[in-house]
Order: structure tokens, then sequence, then C-alpha cells
């Protein structure tokens, strides 16, 4: 009996070992830093290295499609990354609204290959996966949406 | 009138199920039967009240009451009566009611329908009520769906269920109305399925727990929750699979999974519910693995916990996720109490459950089911990781990282191989040990087919590694089970039965096997539509005027026309018309079209789609003229076999029915021992 359970724990062991390198295999070569906007125009050349997840709100005049070249190109104004500033500033949807109405608000020039997303329009918070190129153009590989008006209730304005 | 009826449901329903914690707890310490009996129909009664609140709710909601806080964000008056009943469960504070009507249904049948052993009802009525009782605290006191819209001294409008102090009642002309994304048919049986999937876990949760902390930790829970469980299992897959659709068909992007964190924290519980099934097994046959079954079914019930937390609590960002709220902070505690609660119980009795037998022989099925346990809650591990790792990283570098959906397809493609891979070896061992002999004349035949299809797959010109090992695997897999129906089958119609008559008692003498091979055939179908997406989608684009045409594939699809329209709702649509042929001959007229809600600036795509066993031909329109003649963009997106996904999951659905048997099962099969857990007085 001991023979068998020795045989089964090694056998357990080789098991974990094994899952222990898949995951560290996939981690490490998917893995994609969150960065905000600033965060992102600071590294500047040095962000050309990493592939990086950028959330920002869209900038709804920006966005450009061009059908032949199945690109979308736009811009997202810088958000914070952190919940508590989001709640501090009054809620996503109000984040993101002050995020584009401010022309001071660092922004992020977007090229997105893939057909146009129902959900990209203006003040919607995009989070966009991919690397900076040379000329500063963030090439986007997958791009996420969420519109804030989605699950959030918002109260209606009087007044 | 009708907000106080539902909230004072609510309330009361809170209150009950507190009573009824205390009636158990105190029954069981001072060994009162009476008390016990107290807290069970206290139990019971919760049903009847949060239904009252659902009912309250839903009346609301169809009465376009808007100046409830929650009918407004919701629902508007064009929305058709059936999003309207959906908006239920639309936002957060009714699809949080909807969960706990839910799971104190279930609770209520699980109380009724069994006559436990006293101790081990007030174990179970203590653990059910108490999570009824966290979430119906939620529901009164945090989101509640009852509360009014008020305009306050400054102007600004807030939700609150009594009327704040120098505030006027605000009642909206119309609502916000449903997110259109979310107006279709999907939105009706998604959402349930998906609740009800997670919910009923909470029963063969209760039933485990009870077991272990009266002592009654042999084959009776197990018996108690085995159909308990395969109800849950099967919700819970349909609910998956539902999801999918919905994406699907809605979003456009021709594709199904995102491995989003939501779906994929929906995932988990499935993983290790799915091992759950197959480990008990073990344990009715051999008293072993008992550890692990506790284990599992704790851990299902946790992710199931989890799960929710995180769409509930803006932890983690998602498309899928509710709003961040306070709540985040009640549900992270409650999770834990239970996680703590469950660990201390699980070290106390530990020792108890220590099997009976051991392995005699690694080549046995005992040893397979084990493995199959392992790769599972591995499968969940590298999920869970996955999922938890921005909060992780964040936590100790100060830097968010997130992992992309490629993490999840390679670390787990592995797995989900050596999976279907078991799902064909463990068929052919048995308990205790498999002669090597045996094992290798079954082999024989279906390893010898798989080999062949490899063959005709490799002369075709398949070369994709994934594919052919893949392919390969799930060929051997299904020889073996359809070997499996024909053994029984083939002796039957020597014995002179009739076809329809030896598939039928082949099910009945033996319900959970052959139900259970019925769920892997459906199985590998639905990993047949899989691989079909996943390795070998096309697509194309291409802007086209009237009577050009784009190929794809076998297809060729000619653009002919365009209108627009707006519909009663104020809706506009621009569609388009479209003429398929395949092998030149024509396939049909097809209306890829874009509707947009100009109340939210939203608009949706909504794909023709050409369904056949062979493929799925998905037509987007994506820009568009002002004129006919100045033609459309269409994008293209070939999927082969994945209607095999669906066509998988009415085959598991079947084998499901089949394995569990009669629904209400009144008599035992003859020589079994009596239900379980039953009342000897």
């Amino acid at each position: 009996m001991k023979t068998r359970n020795r045989e089964l724990l090694i056998g357990g062991i080789v098991i974990a070992a094994a899952l222990v390198f898949l995951i560290i295999n996939a981690t490490r070569s998917n893995t994609q830093y969150f960065k905000t906007v600033e965060e992102v125009l600071a590294l500047q050349e040095a962000a050309s290295k990493h592939t990086y997840r950028v959330s920002g709100a869209v900038i709804g005049e920006s966005i450009r499609v061009d059908p032949d070249a199945e690109t979308v190109n736009f811009t997202i104004a810088h958000v914070p990354a952190s919940m508590d500033d989001v709640e501090q500033m009054g809620g996503l949807a109000a984040v993101l609204h002050q995020a584009v109405e401010d022309p001071d608000s660092p922004t992020l020039d977007i090229s997105y290959k893939g057909t146009m997303p129902d959900l990209l329009q203006d003040e919607a918070q995009a989070i966009v996966t991919g690397t900076i190129g040379e000329d500063g153009i963030f090439v986007a590989e997958e791009l996420l949406l969420k519109c804030p008006s989605k699950y959030e209730s918002e109260l209606p304005y009087t007044g | 009138m009708l907000k106080d009826l539902g909230y004072a449901s609510t309330l009361t329903a809170f209150l009950v199920s507190l009573y009824s914690i205390t009636a158990a707890a105190v029954g069981k310490k001072q060994k009162r039967a009476d008390w016990i009996e107290s807290a069970r129909r206290g139990l019971q009664l919760l049903f009847p009240l949060i239904s009252v609140a659902v009912g309250a709710l839903l009346l609301l909601i169809l009465g376009d009451h808007f100046e409830i806080a929650y009918v407004y964000s919701v629902s508007s008056l064009e929305l058709p009566v059936y999003l309207k009943a959906a908006a239920l469960w639309g936002g957060q504070e009714g699809s949080l009611l909807f969960w706990v009507w839910c799971m104190a249904a279930f609770t209520s049948a699980a109380v009724r329908r069994h006559r436990f052993e006293i101790n081990f009802q007030a174990v179970f009525v203590l653990i059910t009520a108490s999570t009824l009782a966290f979430f119906l605290l939620i529901v009164t006191f945090f989101d509640n769906p009852f509360d009014s819209l008020w305009q306050l001294a400054d102007g600004s409008t807030a939700a609150a269920f009594l009327q704040p102090s120098f505030s006027l009642p605000v009642i909206p002309a119309n609502g916000q109305g449903m997110n259109p994304l979310l107006r279709h048919p999907g939105m009706i049986f998604h959402p349930p399925m998906q609740y009800l999937g997670f919910v009923s876990y909470v029963i063969p949760f209760g039933f485990a727990m009870a077991a272990l902390i009266t002592g009654q930790v042999d084959n009776r829970w197990i018996r108690l929750s085995r159909k308990w469980s395969l109800a849950a299992w099967l919700f819970l897959s349909l609910g998956l699979v539902l999801g999918a659709r919905w994406a699907y068909d809605v979003l456009g992007w021709g594709g199904y999974w995102g491995w989003d964190p939501v779906e994929t924290a929906a995932l988990m519980p499935w993983l290790t519910g799915t091992a759950f099934l197959h480990s008990i097994y073990v344990q009715e046959k051999r008293a072993m693995l008992r550890r692990w079954n506790f284990v599992l079914i704790t851990l299902t019930y946790l992710l199931v916990l989890f799960g929710t937390f995180i769409s509930r609590s803006g932890i983690i960002s998602s498309v899928h996720a509710f709003a961040s709220s306070t709540v985040a902070i009640l549900f992270f505690g409650f999770i834990s109490l239970t996680a703590v609660f469950v660990l201390l119980m699980l070290y106390r009795h530990w020792n108890e459950l220590s099997s009976e037998n051991a392995v005699q022989s690694l080549l046995s099925r005992e040893v397979l089911f084990l493995l199959n346990n392992a790769v599972f809650t591995g499968i969940a591990l590298v999920c869970l990781w996955g999922v938890l790792f921005p909060v992780i990283s964040e936590t100790f570098t100060g830097q968010k990282v997130t992992v992309g959906p490629s993490y999840y397809e390679s670390a787990t493609g592995p797995l989900w191989v050596v999976v279907l891979l078991l799902m064909g070896i463990a068929p052919l061992t048995v308990f205790f040990r498999t002669s090597v002999s045996r094992l290798r004349t079954m082999i024989l035949f279906p390893a010898a087919g798989s080999a062949v299809v490899l063959a005709i797959l490799l002369l075709s010109g398949m070369r994709s590694a994934a594919a052919l090992i893949g392919f390969t695997v799930l060929a051997f897999t299904t020889l073996v089970t359809l070997a499996e129906f024909w053994r029984s089958i083939h002796i039957r119609l020597s014995r002179g039965e009739t076809i329809p008559q030896a598939l039928k008692r082949t099910f009945s003498r033996n319900r959970r096997r052959y139900g259970g091979y019925l769920i892997h055939l459906g199985i590998i179908l639905m990993a047949v539509g899989i691989l079909g997406i996943e390795l070998f989608q096309q697509d194309t684009q291409q802007t086209l005027k009237p009577g050009e045409t784009l190929a794809l594939g076998r297809y060729i699809v000619r653009y002919d026309d365009i209108s627009f329209y707006e519909t009663s709702g104020g809706i506009q649509q621009a569609k388009a018309e479209v003429t398929v042929s395949t092998n030149s001959r024509s396939a049909g007229v097809y209306l890829p079209r874009r509707d947009y809600y100009p109340s939210w600036g939203q608009s949706v795509t909504v794909p023709a789609i050409r369904s056949t066993l062979q493929d799925d031909l998905y037509i987007r329109l994506i820009d568009w003229g002002e004129t006919k003649a100045e033609g459309v963009t269409l994008k293209l997106y070939l999927n082969p076999l994945f209607n095999f996904l669906w066509l998988g999951t009415g085959v598991l659905v079947l084998g499901t029915l089949a394995a569990a048997g009669p629904l209400f099962g009144r008599k035992e099969e003859k020589g079994k021992e009596p239900h379980a857990c039953v009342s000897t007085d």
C-alpha cells in the first residue's frame, strides 16, 4: 500500500509542477501592463517594448473609420486609474465626460485594426491593448469598450 | 402602495431568515426538535414572502412606475412587454432580488422534499438561512429595488426609500430604458439560467456542510446531493452556452467567448462542479475520494460567491460588471467568513474523512477519476490566476497587470486535451485493477479508428498541430463511447429485442452510466464546434456597389439593395439585402442590418447568419452610403463546424435528463438503500 501512495504522491507532484509551469509560461508571454494615458505618454520610447493595456475616454469627434484598410482611428483622453479617484470625482460617467471636455487632458491616438464596434462612441470607456509605435500612435490589437450608462444607474437630471 | 408591499416583504423575509438562523442554532444546541422544525418552517416561508416582492417589482415595471429609481434605470415606455419582464433582472438591485428568490425556491423545495435526521436539518437550515439572510440584507438595506426618486433642496436627485427632508417626489415621464445591446431574446434566457445555475449549488453545499458537521460523512449526503448537483450543473452549463450564443448573435465580432473576467468567473464553478459530479461516483462505488468531494463542492460554492462578488464589486474591470457599490465590502466579508468557516470545519473533521479503501493499482478507474479531479481543478486554478492577476500584481508591485485571452488558451489548451483523453480511456478501465491485456484488447479498435481519422486529415492537407491532435483525440473518445453503447445494444439485439427496446433498456438499466456517456458525446460535439471556429475561422471585408460580389470559402455574397426604416419605437434601421450563393446555386437572400437608437446614441449590429452543419456564414453590415448606388461595406466571417456547439448542447441536455431519471423519483431502484438521512421516527 505504501508504494501506491508514494506513486500517487509523485504523480501529484508531477501534475502540480506541470500546472505551475503552464501558468508561469502563459503568464509571461501574455502579460499586459495596465497604464493610464498619462503613464504611457511619460514612458515615450520605452513603451514600444511591451504590450500595454491603456484605459481612456473616447473623444467622439476623433473617430475615423477606414473601411478598406479595416482600421478605426480615434483618440482617447486620460482617465484616472484608481476607482477611489473616480468615485471622488463624481463617478465614472462624470469622469469620462470631464476627460473629453477638458482641452488640457493628455490624449493618445489609437489605431485599431478591425471593424468599428457598436460601443465606440463619445465618452465611452475604452480599454485598448497593444503597443505604441515610433510615431506615437498606439496600435491596438484588442479594443474593449464599456458604455458608462450600461449598468450604473443614472439619476435623471432635474431642474 | 406596491413599493411599500414589496419592501415590507423583503424586510419581513430578512427578519424571518434571522429567526430561522437563531431557532436552528438554539435548537441544535439545546437539542430541541421543535425549535429546529420551527426554523425549517421559517425557511420555507421565505419563498412566498420574496415572491410577493418580486411580483410587486414586476408590476411596478410593467406599470411604468418611473418614480421608482430601479424602474427608471432599466425600463422605458417603448420597451416590449417581454423586455420589461426581463428588466426585472436587468440591473443590480433587481437581479439581486431575483437571485434571492431563486435561492429561496430551491431551499424551500429541498426542505420539503427530503425528511432529514434532525441534526442534519438544523445545520442545513442554519447554512441556507444564513446565505439568504446575507443577500436579503443587501437587498433590504443597501441595494433596494424599491427606492424612489426625490429631488433634494439643492436641485440634485437622490434615490431613497423614505422621503428625505426638504425634498420633493420626482415622477419622470419616461425611463432610461434598457441598453439596446440587451434588447434581445437572450436577455430573457441567459441571466435567469445563469443565476439558477449559481444559486442551486447552495443546496449540495448545505448538504455537504450538514454532513460534515453532524459527522454523517458516509454516502448518504452524496446520494442526497446527486440530483441537485446534476440539476445545478445543467443550469450552469446552459447559462454559459446561452451567454455564448447571445454574444455571437449580438456583439458582431463573430466570436462567442472573450475570457472576460466575469465569464471566466462563471466557468470556474462549472469546472469544479463537473469534477464533483464525477468524483462522487467513485465515493459511491469505492468509498474513496471523500475529502476531494467535500473540497470540490465547497470550492464550487465559494467560486459561485466569488463570481457574484466580481461582477458586482467593480474591483475587476469587465464589460459585464455592474457598478461598484458599497456592497463590495460586504460581499468580501461574507465570502471570507464562509471560506474561513468551511476551512475550519474541514480541518476539524479531516481525519473522519479518510478512505476505507486504498488504491490497489495505478491502472484503475479510481486513479483516472483522481486524475480527472486534478485536471479540472488545475484548469480552474489557471482561470483563477488569470482573473486575480491584476489584483495580485497591483497589491504587490503597485502596477496593475492583466493577462489576455491567449493566456487562458495556451495554459488551458493542453489540459482540455487531457480531459478529452481521459473521457476516452476511463470507460476502458475498471475499479480495483485493470489488466493490461484487457486494456490492450479494448483500446485496439478505437486507437486504430482514430489513427485512420488522423491519416485522413493529414491526407486532406490539414497541418495545424492543434487541429490534428484535437480531432484525433475526439475521434478516439467518440469511438470508445459509441463502443460502450454498442456493447449493450448488441447483446440485447442478439437476445431478440428491437432497436428502440434495446436503446431504452440500455438507459434504464444504468441511467448514470449511459446518460453520462450521452453527455460525453454532447461534449465531443461541442468540442468539434469549438475547434472548427477557433482554428479555421476565415474573414474578409469589402465595400461593394450594387451587383458586386465578395467571396469567402465556398460562399459568394452579392450586394443587392439597402433600405432605411424607422420603427414605431423610434429605432432607425439600415437594412441591406444580399444574395448568398454556394456552388453557383442561390442559397437565399439575407438581411444584415444596423439599428440605431437615437435616445441612447447607440447602434446595434444585427448580423445575418446562414447556419448549416458544415459552417456558419456570418454577415455584418459595417458601413453604407446615402443611396443604394453608393454601396455598402460588408464584413463576412466563415465559421466552420460552429453549429456543432449548439447541437452538442442539445445532446448534453438529453444526456443529463437521461442520467437524472425521473425528476421527482418516488421509488428508488430496487436493491438500493433507502433515501438518505431519513428521520427514523
